[in-house]
């Protein structure tokens, strides 16, 4: 274990800032032994949600320098939910700034209310809208495709592998919200997966 | 149960979120509605196709560097545990101990500064003693070590290069008196340290330390040590101006 200098004795004078290194830099180990294997997950959500590689990568350091401040405010738990939860709200600060005003996911991180309910969606039949597997660059664009608000909970889902509990830690809503926005999400991911497939049918 | 209700929950029951009796509801209106059925298929083939492939991204190498280089450096081991590790070497030659040995103890002079300038730093910053004698002038500054200090410190104006000089004043490193010097970038203060004796390194070298970034090279004689909250780029390059205005 890294120790603090000053309690090596015979080892000049053991000063307050030697006593303060040596917490700073237990403290810096700790941070990146439980946050930093998390930079992927943190990385993939920067890029679903601002598009591209510079930006994404703005928010992932932005986002690691954050919650290194922070880091005596994380207590417990899986850090993977609540580095996620900051990178949002520094992705969310983003699409502020593109806009020039706050848009985007909205203020309160609502959808769009011109979401129909899902029981009146035209009534196929069921053998006919069968999936086929698409390559995973044409899934990428779909779930790029979606509006914002549901396309962070399907990349919390089906990417960052998170729970309902934790997905609902990260975007700050119910358990109950997660559950139909994810509903509402599948939706309309299908939708794009069907007329993909129309697309590069033969 | 409905239709509506069960369109909802059945992605519940596929992320295996649903309580023991709620998936039971769910599986028992699925087993009597063809058309919930098929979503549920749908939707479940839909999230094995997901599942299978790769859709995440892998974050740069590069960016895990920059992101690591901006956190507190990790503690060095300290000097005990690597003499033990000598001990534990048998077959090390006495030769090459030796060079070790020396290596280990002058590691321990540079990160004694470094703590000691890093304390100073903030010293200066709390007790707003930035300087002793206040001038963006060189020549009123060099002059005001004279005396104060064996041998002159370099001090030289960058603010035509964007390094405005504040002035100069009297610190303590290592156990002698030593001159600092303060220049601005924009908000970010810069103190220069200017210590004698080893200036026998080459090559300089930026590292992290308490969340400062200090930038350490070598003049005749000096060593010469830079520490501020400003970016490392900027800081290398205040480093690269001050050594090339020194050399030219």
């Amino acid at each position: 274990m890294n120790r603090p200098v000053a309690s090596e004795p015979g080892l000049g004078t053991g000063t307050f800032g030697q006593v303060m290194a040596g917490a700073t830099a237990d403290r810096a180990q700790r941070f990146r032994d439980t946050a930093l294997p998390h930079l992927d997950n943190v990385y993939t959500l920067a890029r679903y949600l601002l598009g591209n590689e510079t930006d994404a990568e703005d928010a992932v350091q932005e986002c690691c320098l954050r919650a290194y401040r922070h880091f005596d405010t994380f207590r417990g738990g899986a850090i993977k939910p609540w580095l996620l939860a900051i990178l949002r709200n520094v992705c969310r600060a983003e699409y502020a700034r593109r806009a020039g005003t706050v848009v985007g996911l909205g203020e309160s991180g609502e959808p769009p209310e011109d979401a129909a309910p899902l029981w009146n969606e035209a009534r196929e039949a069921p053998d006919a809208a069968a999936l086929r597997q698409l390559d995973g660059e044409k899934m990428r664009d779909l779930i790029a495709d979606l509006p914002p608000a549901f396309r962070e909970v399907v990349v919390l889902r089906e990417i960052n592998d998170l729970s309902y509990r934790e997905i609902a830690q990260v975007i700050d809503a119910p358990v109950g919200t997660v559950m139909s926005r994810l509903a509402r999400a599948r939706s309309l991911l299908r939708e794009g997966w069907l007329a993909a497939e129309k697309g590069s049918a033969p | 149960m409905r239709c509506e209700e069960a369109e909802i929950l059945l992605h519940a029951l596929i992320d295996d979120e649903l309580d023991a009796g709620h998936a039971r509801a769910v599986e028992t209106h699925v087993a009597d509605c063809r058309r919930c059925a098929a979503q549920l298929r749908d939707y479940r083939d839909m999230r094995g196709m997901l599942a299978r492939s790769t859709l995440s991204y892998e974050a740069p190498a590069d960016l895990k560097r920059r992101i690591d280089a901006r956190l507190p450096a990790p503690a060095r081991p300290d000097r005990r545990s690597l003499l033990k590790g000598f001990a534990a070497g048998a077959g090390l030659s006495s030769a090459i101990a030796a060079g070790l040995l020396i290596a280990v103890v002058r590691t321990d002079r540079d990160s004694r500064i470094m703590s000691e300038i890093v304390s100073a730093h903030l010293r200066s910053l709390q007790a707003d003693h930035l300087t002793d004698v206040l001038s963006s002038d060189q020549h009123t500054v060099k002059p005001w070590f004279n005396g104060r200090l064996d041998v002159a410190p370099p001090v030289i104006d960058l603010t035509a290069l964007g390094f405005t000089l504040i002035g100069g004043r009297l610190d303590y490193i290592d156990g002698k008196p030593i001159a600092a010097l303060a220049y601005r970038r924009r908000a970010h203060i810069i103190n220069l340290f200017v210590v004698e004796g080893g200036g026998d390194r080459s090559g300089a070298a930026t590292e992290t330390v308490q969340g400062f970034n200090v930038r350490r090279w070598s003049a005749p004689g000096f060593s010469l040590w830079a520490i501020s909250d400003l970016n490392a780029d900027e800081l290398e390059d205040f480093g690269r101006k001050f050594a090339a205005a020194q050399h030219g």
